[in-house]
This record gives structure tokens, C-alpha cells and sequence, in this order.
């Protein structure tokens, strides 16, 4: 048994947990933008729930691929080039929601902030659906040869496999997004997301359910079962707790959920990393995947100073933020003044119109000089 | 088409896209931490404006660089699959502590900061903003280190044909990325001055027009106010004028550290990349005299096609070794001992595809390193020598109502934008035809070394690399678009574009029970 590349493998696993558990209700919040969120006021409610932590949560993506380059360089190599469009498309959606958190309240007017609420809502929903197709296909396999590169052409990764895992964490960040709410909001847009979770939960954990046991009957490993029981009732007793109204409850019982399925599928893939579909004997493994034991036991006192130290800190943070938001507590959109001017008519020119009007609407109020 | 001319060109144009925002984001950061010091310090309202104003500013850049930055973390292993399975044992190393130990902080506590104002106690608020800072700064040091890997391989011993990392500490401690990362750091911080000195310049020259500051007869600033425009008061003259002086004063420091590092940059080229240096000079044969402008076409690549007009005698031997005749080796008589240590044909291998026995030129393009050396070093004396110019003209307290001056204080940012871009494009392209450069210097590991054309991703073919090349150099562009709109909008706003709170026109109609309206909200 390689001891430092199980390790890895196993804290590789704790970081795609870390990444789907935080990112997932941010991407969820991001697809609830359209839909769930009634107006305006709800929209900006929901982007500030998560406003201060999303970008602290998406640096576990960042971790996940660097950690998977310095442990495991040939499962980098090989995952990434083979998908390369569905990652194109992924880093294209992280890019789109990143900047629509940013910019979309940086302007008023309807056009602005109806653009940027669509490049939100896309961008979320098309990361989680490209990022669960790849977890899908790292569990499930991909036509690589001898040298782990990839033979079935650009559209490889176009399977079954891949749309299940996709609509998979798709599924699973919408509900984790709905409790996420539940705990974060209060007022009418808690007692939606209390009742959207309850009624469409079954559904939206439906295709995560498919793809951990399509993943458990390839390998059968029969701990995996042990896992998925597990993994089963903590979902039925998530749901239960959400009826009753017990919000946090219903958040944990997704957590524990969330543990289990990872664990299932990632102790099925074990020793492969990434299955080769072509012959078994290029599948890449964690022992000839990984980088040399000098360099993991480097990364490892790296990751087992760094790691508890990231996550107490990033607890902090939640804890800083851990209120209930109301739609009373977003300010309402500040207007940033046409540049300012200073001749004797222009402060009344600014008050004429009143509200908030498209900034492109004002004339400029300062005759030239 | 040549898969490795188009990933070359998306990994081209998405880095140095990238690298726009981040010197933005590493030099501004610190000042912006430095005005909010000072607000905590003094509890001066000007403090507290200038920190809220080039904070906001900040913010809206910060996210471009983060959001261009996912790409960076994934597109080795995407289009670059045989490279990362060459370097991966010791270039994902500075990679992964980057996340974990920079990014990390970086992301988490500026998180904070944003949303902190009035939540946090005032002194940890101040140091989150610090610990942001400082992620920043460290990520930009995680990165140079793998960078300066490819440029001097060092900490490795080369185990079955693939360079295995024996001593990460040199890899952490390679001189070249402790002076690329001074060098890098400093460039960076020349920008946020010309940023806060550019624009403060704008606000100074708007007040001046507007007739709110007026000139005494010796030439003095008479600062004025004007009471029916929210934010035109006296303090708002003086958030301009500190952010101004500061921003002078800062670009020159900048510039002298840019210059120090730089040079010590110049002498590990010359040990370690000898080619790259002749490269930037256009000098075929061995020579002492620095170029200040070489003729001919350079982009011919071709020692026969140019002809040195002006030259400095001894300047090049002082960049390389500290005196004025040592003989710094030219393109001709580097390419024979190229050859003789590394052969005349790549190998003929499938993994070189098209290249495979092709003939190998090991003479970077001319043109580019000649002229990214000469832009680097000329825009950023040109941004060093406008702050000078700037401090002067401005000695009496305010700046001239010169409109020409004002658009060109606005323009000088650029300068030490194309300072940093040229610098890096030279340093990359220089290194050329190599991904990782082979080092004649000792201290190098012999052997390790590889071919760009054997970087590339086997299994990605041209059609997928255009798609990226294409979808993505779209997108960045809209995007500039979008954050130059932005950033043009807040500049004009004034400080009231960052404190809603200063800005008669705007009442908040919120009333809550608890009076806990978010001090920010997106």
C-alpha cells in the first residue's frame, strides 16, 4: 500500500467535500436568482447571503486543481486535456458569476442589472453542471491510452455518465442553496425556501443518488453500501427535519449527506484515480498518478499546517456573518453621481428626475467648459 | 493549423490579461491598506474618504484578476498536458501552496473587509485588510517561484528522463525568483502610484476648472468649497492632494526598487539565459555596448538584416557583470554551443508531432525582445520621471488648469502598464524555444529542459484550442470594456461614488426595527 498517495488521495476528497459543501450553496443561491427570487429587493437578498464568503469558498475549486498538479501531476494532465471544452465552458460560467456578484449593483438600470442577474443564474448553473460532469467522469472513466491521454476526440466526455454527475452537484447545489437560505434569511424568502426544499428536494438529490450507485455497482466495494445506507437515511431524515421547520437540522443532515456520498464514491474509485475505459491497465492509479514521496511529504506538512488553519479562519468569517438578512436590511441601489460637477444649476438638475433612473437617461448636467 | 502556435497564443493572451489586473490589484492594495492605516491611526475623515474611494476602486479590479485567475490554475493541465506531466513533481508544489496559503487569505479576508465596515471591531477590520494584502503579495511570490522554475531549474535531480524535486527549499529560495518577485512586486506598486496619481490628478484639475480651489498671486492653492455639490468640500481637497503626493512619492520609490532588482535580474539572465539577453540586445556577435536603437527588421530574425545605430559602450558588460568590458556573448556565438549541448533537430518523436527531426532554432524572436526589453525599461522611466515632473509642478498645492496636463496625468497610468506587460512578454518569449530553458549555469541541473512544441496536450486538437482561444479573448475583452466603464464612472463620481452616505440626493428608505441596514451591500 502506498501510505503518502492514499493520504493524498484522501485529502484530495476532503477538498472537493470542502468545495462542493461551501461553493454548493453559492451556486445554488446563483440559480435560485431566476424563479425563486421575486423581485429585485430578493435578488440583491440572495447575493448578499453570500456575498461577503462565496469568493472565499470558490478558492477551494483553485486548491482542489493546484493540490490535484502537486500531487497527482498525471491525473492533472489527463482529466484536464481530456475535457477540455466542458472546462472551457466551466471556467468561462466561473468568470461570468465572479464578476456579476462584483459589478451587478456597481450600476443602476434595468438592462445592467437584468444582464448580469442572467450572466449569475447561467454562470452558476453551467459551473455546477460542468464541474459534476468532470467528478463524474474521474469516477466513472474516459477512453485513455497508455499514456493517459485521451483517444476519443473532443466529445469524449459527452456520456451518460457525465449528464448524470452534472445534473448531479446541479440538483444538489439548487437544494443546498434552498437550506442554505432556510438558515441564512428570514422572513417570507425563509419560509419559501423552507417549502421549495421540502416539496423539490427528492427531486433535485435524485441524479446524486444515480451517480453514486452507478459508481458503487461498477466497483462494488462493499463498504461503499455501508456508506450509501448512511448516506440514504441522513437525506430522509434531512427531509423530515426540513418538514418540521428545523432549518439547521435539515443543513447538517445535507452535510452528513454530502460526507457520505463523496466517501462512497471516492473509496469506490480507490486505487484509481481515473479509470481508463479503454483497457484497465491505463487507468491511472494513486500510485503511478503521483508525484514523488519527497514532494507529497513537502505538500503534506504544507496542507496539515495550512488546511485546519484555512478552515478556522474561514469559520470566523461565517461566524462574523452568521445573522439572519431580511430584504430590510439592503440598502436600497446607490445611483454613483454622473461626474461630479460643480457650477451653480447642477445639484438641481440631479434632483429633477428623483429615483433611480438608467444612469445613460441623465444628460449631463454641467454645460462643457 | 499548429496546435502549439494556438495555445501559445490563448495562454499568451489570457496570461497577460491576467496580469493587467494583478499588478493593479498587488501595488493598490498596499496603498489603500497604507490610507486606511492612516485613518486608523489619525481618525481623520480624509483618511477615511481616500481609503473608501481607492478601496472601491480596488474592488472593482480585484475581481477581474480573480475571475481571470481560475484560468491560470487550470489551463496547464488543459492544453498543456505533457508539460504538467514533465514539471508536475515540482511545479505543482508552488501552485498548491499558492491556493492554500495565499489565495486562501487573500479571498476570505478581503471578504471581510468589504463587508466589515461598522461589524468589525476597528483595529481587526484594519487587519484583515492587512492579511488580504498580504495573501496578495505572497501569491504573487508562489507564483514567480514556479515561474522562475522554467527560467532556472533548480532543486531537482532528473529521474528517468523527469526532473523529481529533491530540495524544495532551493526551489522556494531560486535567486531568480527572489529577484523576478522583488522586481515583479516593485512594477506593481509603480502602477498603483501612477493609478492614485493620475486620478487625483483628474479631481485636483476638475476643482480647478470648476472654480472651487483657486491660485493666490505667488501661486498658491486658495482651497475653496462648493455647498450645493454633496462631496466638493475642503476635505474632498485634500483626499485629492495626499492621494496625489502619495502616489508621486511612491511611484519614484517604486521605480528606484524596479531599477535595483532589474538589474540584478539582468546578471542572472546573463549566467543563466545568455540567449535571451544577446535576444534583447539584437547583438549577433559578442559585444560591450548596450543598444539604444537597432535598425533594420528585426522580425526577419536574422543577424544579416540589422544594424545597430546608437550604442553605449560598456553598458551591456555593467548590466551583465558589473564593468565595462566583459564580453557579452551575441546570437551567433550562442547558437553553435546551443547545438553542441542540446542537438540541431528535435528528436523524432511523436510527442514533438509537426516538430519531430525538425530542424531547432534556438534564437528567440528578436523583435519582440529587443523591443519588450526597450518598452519595459522606457515606459517605466517614463512613469518615474512624469512623478517627478508631477511632485514639481504641483509644489504650491495644486495642479495647473491645463487641460492637456490633466489628460496626460490620465494617460501616464498606462505607463507602467505596458511597462509590466513588455517586461513579462520579454521574459517569456525570450525563453523560447524552450517551456523550461536549459541552464548552462551550474547551479542549474543538467538535462532538465523541454521544448515547447513537446508541451502541448497530445489530445487536444487545434479545433478545441481555437474554440478557447476565441471564446475567451471575447469574453476578456467585453470585460475590459465593462471594468474600464466601471472604473471611468466611480473616478468621475468622486469619493460620493463610494460613500453613498455623503450624497444628499440618495435617502435611505429603509427603516429596520434594529437599525441594522448593511453597511455594504452588493
Amino acid at each position: 500500500m502506498e501510505t503518502l498517495p492514499t493520504i493524498w488521495f484522501v485529502i484530495l476528497a476532503v477538498m472537493w467535500l470542502g468545495y462542493l459543501f461551501l461553493e454548493g450553496f453559492d451556486l445554488g443561491v446563483g440559480m435560485l436568482l431566476r424563479g425563486f427570487a421575486k423581485n429585485e429587493r430578493e435578488r440583491r437578498l440572495l447575493i448578499n447571503t453570500i456575498g461577503p464568503v462565496w469568493d472565499g469558498n470558490e478558492v477551494w475549486l483553485i486548491t482542489a486543481g493546484a493540490a490535484t498538479f502537486a500531487a497527482f501531476p498525471m491525473w492533472y494532465a489527463s482529466l484536464f486535456s481530456a475535457l477540455y471544452l466542458p472546462l472551457t465552458l466551466a471556467l468561462l460560467a466561473l468568470i461570468f458569476r465572479a464578476v456579476a456578484i462584483e459589478y451587478r449593483g456597481k450600476a443602476v438600470g434595468r438592462r445592467w442589472t437584468e444582464f448580469w442577474t442572467w450572466a449569475m443564474w447561467g454562470g452558476s448553473l453551467l459551473a455546477a453542471f460542468c464541474v459534476g460532469a468532470m467528478l463524474a467522469l474521474t469516477s466513472t472513466g474516459l477512453p485513455l491510452n497508455d499514456n493517459g491521454d485521451n483517444i476519443g476526440g473532443p466529445f469524449a466526455w459527452v456520456t451518460a455518465e457525465a449528464f448524470i454527475g452534472g445534473l448531479g452537484v446541479v440538483g444538489f447545489s439548487l437544494l443546498h442553496g434552498l437550506l442554505y437560505l432556510g438558515l441564512k434569511t428570514d422572513g417570507e424568502v425563509r419560509h419559501r425556501a423552507r417549502r421549495w426544499a421540502v416539496r423539490g428536494g427528492p427531486v433535485m438529490l435524485l441524479p446524486i443518488v444515480v451517480w453514486v450507485l452507478i459508481v458503487q455497482l461498477s466497483n462494488d466495494k462493499p463498504w461503499g453500501w455501508i456508506l450509501i445506507i448512511g448516506a440514504a437515511a441522513s437525506t430522509v431524515i434531512g427531509w423530515l427535519l426540513a418538514r418540521q421547520g428545523r432549518e439547521l437540522g435539515a443543513f447538517l443532515a445535507q452535510a452528513v449527506f454530502l460526507v457520505l456520498g463523496v466517501a462512497s464514491i471516492f473509496s469506490n474509485l480507490y486505487p484509481n484515480v481515473l479509470p481508463s475505459t479503454v483497457s484497465p491497465e491505463f487507468s491511472l492509479t494513486v500510485s503511478n498518478a503521483s508525484s514523488s514521496d519527497y514532494t507529497l511529504g513537502v505538500m503534506l506538512i504544507v496542507a496539515v499546517i495550512f488546511l485546519p488553519l484555512v478552515i478556522l479562519y474561514q469559520l470566523w468569517a461565517y461566524s462574523v456573518h452568521g445573522f439572519r438578512l431580511t430584504v430590510e436590511h439592503i440598502p436600497p441601489a446607490h445611483e454613483v453621481p454622473v461626474a461630479i460637477r460643480s457650477h451653480h444649476e447642477p445639484v438641481g438638475a440631479r434632483d429633477s428626475g428623483g429615483g433611480h433612473r438608467d444612469a445613460r437617461d441623465r444628460p449631463e448636467s454641467a454645460a462643457g467648459e | 493549423m499548429d496546435p502549439v502556435l494556438i495555445g501559445r497564443w490563448q495562454f499568451g493572451i489570457t496570461t497577460v490579461y491576467h496580469f493587467w489586473m494583478v499588478p493593479l490589484t498587488l501595488g493598490l492594495g498596499l496603498l489603500v491598506a497604507i490610507l486606511h492605516t492612516m485613518y486608523h491611526r489619525t481618525g481623520n475623515e480624509v483618511w477615511l474618504r481616500a481609503t473608501k474611494f481607492w478601496g472601491k476602486l480596488y474592488l472593482i479590479n480585484f475581481i477581474m484578476g480573480v475571475a481571470t485567475g481560475i484560468v491560470q490554475e487550470f489551463q496547464f493541465g488543459m492544453a498543456w498536458s505533457e508539460y504538467s506531466r514533465f514539471v508536475g513533481d515540482v511545479f505543482g508544489a508552488p501552485l498548491a501552496m499558492e491556493a492554500l496559503i495565499a489565495f486562501f487569505l487573500e479571498s476570505v479576508f478581503l471578504g471581510m473587509w468589504t463587508f466589515g465596515w461598522g461589524r468589525l471591531n476597528p483595529k481587526v477590520h484594519l487587519g484583515v485588510l492587512w492579511a488580504a494584502v498580504t495573501g496578495s503579495w505572497f501569491s504573487a511570490y508562489f507564483i514567480i517561484v514556479a515561474n522562475s522554475w522554467m527560467q532556472h531549474p533548480v532543486g531537482v535531480e532528473l529521474i528517468d528522463g523527469r526532473p523529481v524535486m529533491t530540495d524544495v527549499w532551493a526551489v522556494l529560495t531560486n535567486n531568480t525568483a527572489l529577484a523576478a518577485t522583488s522586481h515583479a512586486l516593485a512594477g506593481a506598486v509603480s502602477v498603483g502610484a501612477a493609478f492614485l496619481l493620475g486620478i487625483a490628478w483628474y479631481h485636483l484639475w476638475r476643482r480647478r476648472v470648476d472654480g472651487i480651489d483657486t491660485v493666490d498671486e505667488n501661486g498658491r492653492v486658495v482651497v475653496g468649497e462648493a455647498p450645493l455639490v454633496p462631496g466638493r468640500d475642503k476635505a474632498d481637497y485634500s483626499v485629492w492632494w495626499k492621494s496625489l503626493r502619495i502616489g508621486g512619492w511612491t511611484a519614484i520609490i517604486a521605480f528606484a526598487a524596479v531599477s535595483l532588482t532589474g538589474d540584478i535580474q539582468a546578471k542572472l539572465m546573463y549566467e543563466q539565459q545568455p540567449m535571451k539577453m544577446a535576444s534583447a540586445e539584437a547583438s549577433c556577435h559578442d559585444s560591450t555596448a548596450f543598444s539604444v536603437l537597432t535598425i533594420g527588421d528585426l522580425s526577419s530574425n536574422s543577424c544579416d538584416d540589422v544594424t545597430p545605430i546608437i550604442e553605449i559602450p560598456g553598458l551591456l558588460s555593467f548590466l551583465a557583470n558589473y564593468d565595462f568590458t566583459t564580453e557579452v556573448p551575441g546570437v551567433s556565438n550562442l547558437i553553435p554551443e546551443y547545438e553542441e549541448a542540446y542537438g540541431t533537430h528535435m528528436p523524432d518523436d511523436p510527442m514533438y508531432r509537426d516538430y519531430a527531426g525538425q530542424k531547432i532554432d534556438y534564437q528567440p524572436s528578436m523583435f519582440v525582445t529587443y523591443w519588450g526589453f526597450r518598452l519595459m525599461i522606457g515606459f517605466g522611466a517614463l512613469a518615474a520621471g512624469a512623478a517627478v515632473f508631477a511632485l514639481w509642478v504641483t509644489r504650491k498645492g495644486t495642479v495647473p488648469r491645463a487641460r492637456w496636463l490633466a489628460h496626460l496625468a490620465l494617460w501616464g497610468i498606462t505607463a507602467p502598464f505596458i511597462a509590466n506587460s513588455a517586461g513579462w512578454i520579454f521574459t517569456e518569449m525570450g525563453r523560447q524555444p524552450f517551456v523550461v530553458a536549459p541552464n548552462p549555469d551550474p547551479s542549474g541541473v543538467d538535462g532538465v529542459f523541454l521544448y515547447t512544441a513537446a508541451a502541448i496536450s497530445p489530445s487536444v486538437g487545434a479545433g478545441s484550442l481555437l474554440f478557447s482561444l476565441i471564446s475567451l479573448t471575447l469574453v476578456y475583452g467585453g470585460l475590459m470594456v465593462v471594468e474600464l466603464m466601471l472604473i471611468i464612472k466611480y473616478v468621475r463620481g468622486g469619493v460620493v461614488s463610494a460613500m453613498p452616505e455623503m450624497d444628499t440626493n440618495y435617502t435611505p428608505t429603509v427603516k429596520t426595527s434594529d437599525d441594522d441596514v448593511l453597511s455594504f451591500a452588493y
